[in-house]
């Protein structure tokens, strides 16, 4: 899909951190040999990521939402080499870091990314004190020559993430949930990384304790300038941490794009149903239609635009033909027919003032 | 009330260990009428569970009542014999849990649960237990549903599971429903069509509901009152728009304040310091006040009540109208 290629570098020519073009990931999920020789069946596979491109300006973060199984943790895993893509690049820096294969290679890059996971109880090894958790990249990537240099940098990255160096010496079950992602925080940053992958970091916390890790990473990201993928099925919580934001659905991305302005001028129809599903806490009283319909299969994913069955504007060549991402103004771009035929108007929600597209062009489009 | 269909008054559940009784809900009072739909709120360890489970007789041992009655339609329904109980739940009261996977057994297609518990709660024949399990399925939104009836629970998407356990608690039309956590596992256009269905059922049948959920929106959507609750206390309760939009335990106010609001552009979200105590530590007075921004002298060593009316109360000595030591900037944000 050369139509999806990641749009020139920004406005003020400044490189992007990190580059997304293209990017799939298949997983064969066939049976084994014996059975499909057996049964005549063919091989198959699961399009759990395809021709994803997006690209994310140094200091920013970019979120991913989507349902389950749309392919928005696939992407981050692809992104921090846990999954070698099927296809598409990578580039980190300038350098495709999917396509680089020795150790060697990939070594300096390691210390510069690191990830946070979902659930802080799994994540963090019960048997290690805190202090060695959170030492393990200092002493992996040899970041430290002394002991003490290990000591003092623990009890740093500890007031970091608002607990106290007294905290090293415990171990993990001995915190709550929102003290367990500090720990993963802190973890993280160990080997002093510019780019920081969240996949879903606060959605097994309660809302005040994810308060607390929300803002912890914003004054991070401010203190150490860091970049942020970040990947949640909550808009939301998206909304609130977000300059960017990518919209997925069934491994594509369907629309990506400013955040003030995707959620003022939604123009995918999944985009706009997605929105529609944000519970209204003002009481207004709107009355909320809910969507028909579930995500399909991901096997057997629709023909065309894979969001057709579920689409109120869908037509023939829907069912057919797969949308080519069009640019949007202000940055980012968008995949449906109807948009690109004009059937479908753009939507103002109101309330929200999207900054001026000149300002966005500067931020990275 | 005398028109409440469940009626809770001074609820305590107790957990004895060898290190003494710990108190996981401790003097609870509220009250459901017909049809509607009360939101139970708090985060995780609050006691929200406990409560509902509590109600439906199925608290875990060593797990117990330890005080306080709940009433059903007027009779006392926390001192039954097991019995006696198995009997109320299933046909007066019907349960949904949060994961629709482990509610249904996977060895049984959803026919034959849903007959099942029909011919254990009603005196239909087989025939019409079927016929009307293929109702109810058509009911709660099934496509299909005299074909998909002889399905195995896996083979249901999550979405259609969780309207199967509906299904399963809607079988002898009970008055009240306690749903615990029905939506966290579903993706959330799935959790719209859920909760559409809730509403329309107490809507369609003048069902009661229990709604027991950490997700504000959640409440915001469906419920009719919500009821707070902290550290295994009720520390609001009130009509769903008035707490939410002028909530005032402090409490409740941090809560509000922790949720992002899409269009809103603050860059940091309030927080509440601290987090909630842990029940071997509850901290004397009220269980807030460590946290608690506006905390003075009586709440640190004197408990404020749930000072309840029908339509809302709050248990916290900043809304004590006949005090005299209330701080004045303190009083000023009351």
């Amino acid at each position: 899909m050369p139509d999806a290629a990641a749009p020139a570098p920004s406005a003020n020519g400044e490189v992007p951190l990190v580059e997304v073009v293209d990017l799939a990931k298949h997983f064969d999920v066939s049976k084994p040999f014996l059975n499909r020789l057996l049964e005549a069946e063919q091989r198959q596979v699961l399009r759990a990521v395809d021709g994803v491109s997006f690209t994310i300006p140094r200091g920013k973060t970019f979120s991913l939402v989507g349902e389950s199984g749309c392919g928005k943790s696939t992407v981050a895993r692809c992104v921090v080499g846990l999954y070698r893509p099927t296809q598409g690049a990578v580039l980190f820096d300038g350098t495709d870091i999917a396509g680089l294969r020795t150790r060697a290679q990939i070594r300096p890059f390691r210390k510069r990314l690191q990830m946070i996971f979902q659930d802080p109880y799994a994540s963090l090894n019960p048997r290690w004190r805190v202090s060695n958790i959170i030492s393990e990249p200092i002493r992996a990537h040899g970041l430290a020559s002394s002991q003490q240099e290990v000591q003092s940098r623990i009890d740093d990255l500890l007031t970091h993430v608002r607990l106290t160096p007294a905290d090293g010496e415990k171990y993990p079950h001995e915190f709550s949930g929102g003290q367990r992602q500090r720990i993963s925080i802190a973890r993280a940053l160990a080997s002093n990384p510019e780019f920081l992958v969240c996949d879903e970091p606060t959605s097994a916390l309660d809302v005040s304790v994810q308060a607390q890790i929300l803002n912890l990473m914003k004054d991070l990201q401010r203190e150490l300038g860091l970049t942020y993928l970040f990947i949640s099925h909550n808009l939301a919580v998206v909304y609130h941490v977000s300059d960017w934001v990518g919209v997925m659905y069934l491994g594509r991305l369907v629309e990506w794009g400013e955040k003030r302005r995707l959620f003022r001028y939604p123009r995918h129809p999944y985009t706009r149903m997605l929105l529609d599903t944000i519970p209204d806490l003002d009481m207004s009283g709107r009355d909320r239609q809910p969507v028909a319909g579930e995500v399909p299969n991901p096997i057997n994913p629709p023909s065309g635009c894979a969001f057709h069955p579920r689409c109120p504007h869908a037509n023939a060549r829907c069912t057919e033909e797969l949308p080519r991402a069009l640019p949007v103004e202000g940055g980012g771009q968008v995949a449906c027919h109807a948009v690109e035929e004009g059937r479908l108007a753009v939507e103002d929600r109101g309330t929200i003032t999207p900054p001026p597209i000149e300002d966005a062009l500067r931020a990275g489009a | 009330m005398s028109d409440a269909l469940l009626s809770v008054q001074n609820l305590r559940i107790e957990f004895p260990t060898r290190r003494g009784t710990l108190v996981a809900v401790d003097d609870v009072s509220f009250s459901i009428s017909p049809g509607e739909v009360l939101g139970v709120v708090g985060e995780s360890g609050a006691g929200k569970s406990l409560t509902g489970n509590a109600i439906i007789g199925l608290l875990e041992p060593p797990g117990r009542v330890a005080g306080g009655a709940i009433t059903l339609e007027g009779r006392r329904i926390d001192n039954l014999s097991y019995d006696r109980m198995r009997r109320i739940r299933g046909r007066e009261i019907g349960a949904i849990f949060q994961d629709p996977l482990t509610s249904l057994n996977p060895l049984y297609t959803v026919g034959r649960q849903l007959v099942e518990t029909i011919l254990t709660h009603t005196d239909m024949t087989p025939t019409q237990a079927r016929d009307r399990s293929i109702e109810l399925l058509q009911e709660v939104g099934i496509p299909a549903a005299e074909r998909r009836i002889d399905s195995y629970p896996h083979q249901f998407s999550g979405g259609m599971r969780q309207r199967v356990v509906i299904a399963l608690a809607l079988c002898a039309n009970p008055r009240l429903i306690i749903a615990d956590e029905p939506t966290t596992a579903l993706d959330v256009s799935i959790q719209a069509q859920i909760l559409a269905l809730l509403r329309r059922l107490c809507r369609d049948h003048g069902t009661a509901v229990m709604l027991i959920t950490h997700d504000m929106g959640v409440i915001a959507e469906t419920a009719n009152r919500v009821a707070v609750m902290y550290a295994g206390r009720l520390v609001e309760i009130g009509a769903v728009r008035s707490v939410i939009k002028q909530p005032k335990h402090p409490y409740t106010v941090g809560l509000m304040g922790a949720i992002p609001a899409i269009g809103s552009d603050v860059d940091r979200l309030s927080q509440i310091e601290g987090s909630m105590p842990r029940l071997t530590a509850i901290p004397p007075g009220c269980a807030f006040n460590p946290r608690c921004p506006h905390a003075f002298e009586r709440c640190r060593s004197e408990r404020p009540d749930l000072i309840a009316s029908d339509e809302s109360g709050v248990a916290c000595w900043l809304f004590d109208e006949d005090a005299s030591d209330v701080p004045m900037e303190v009083a000023g944000h009351a």
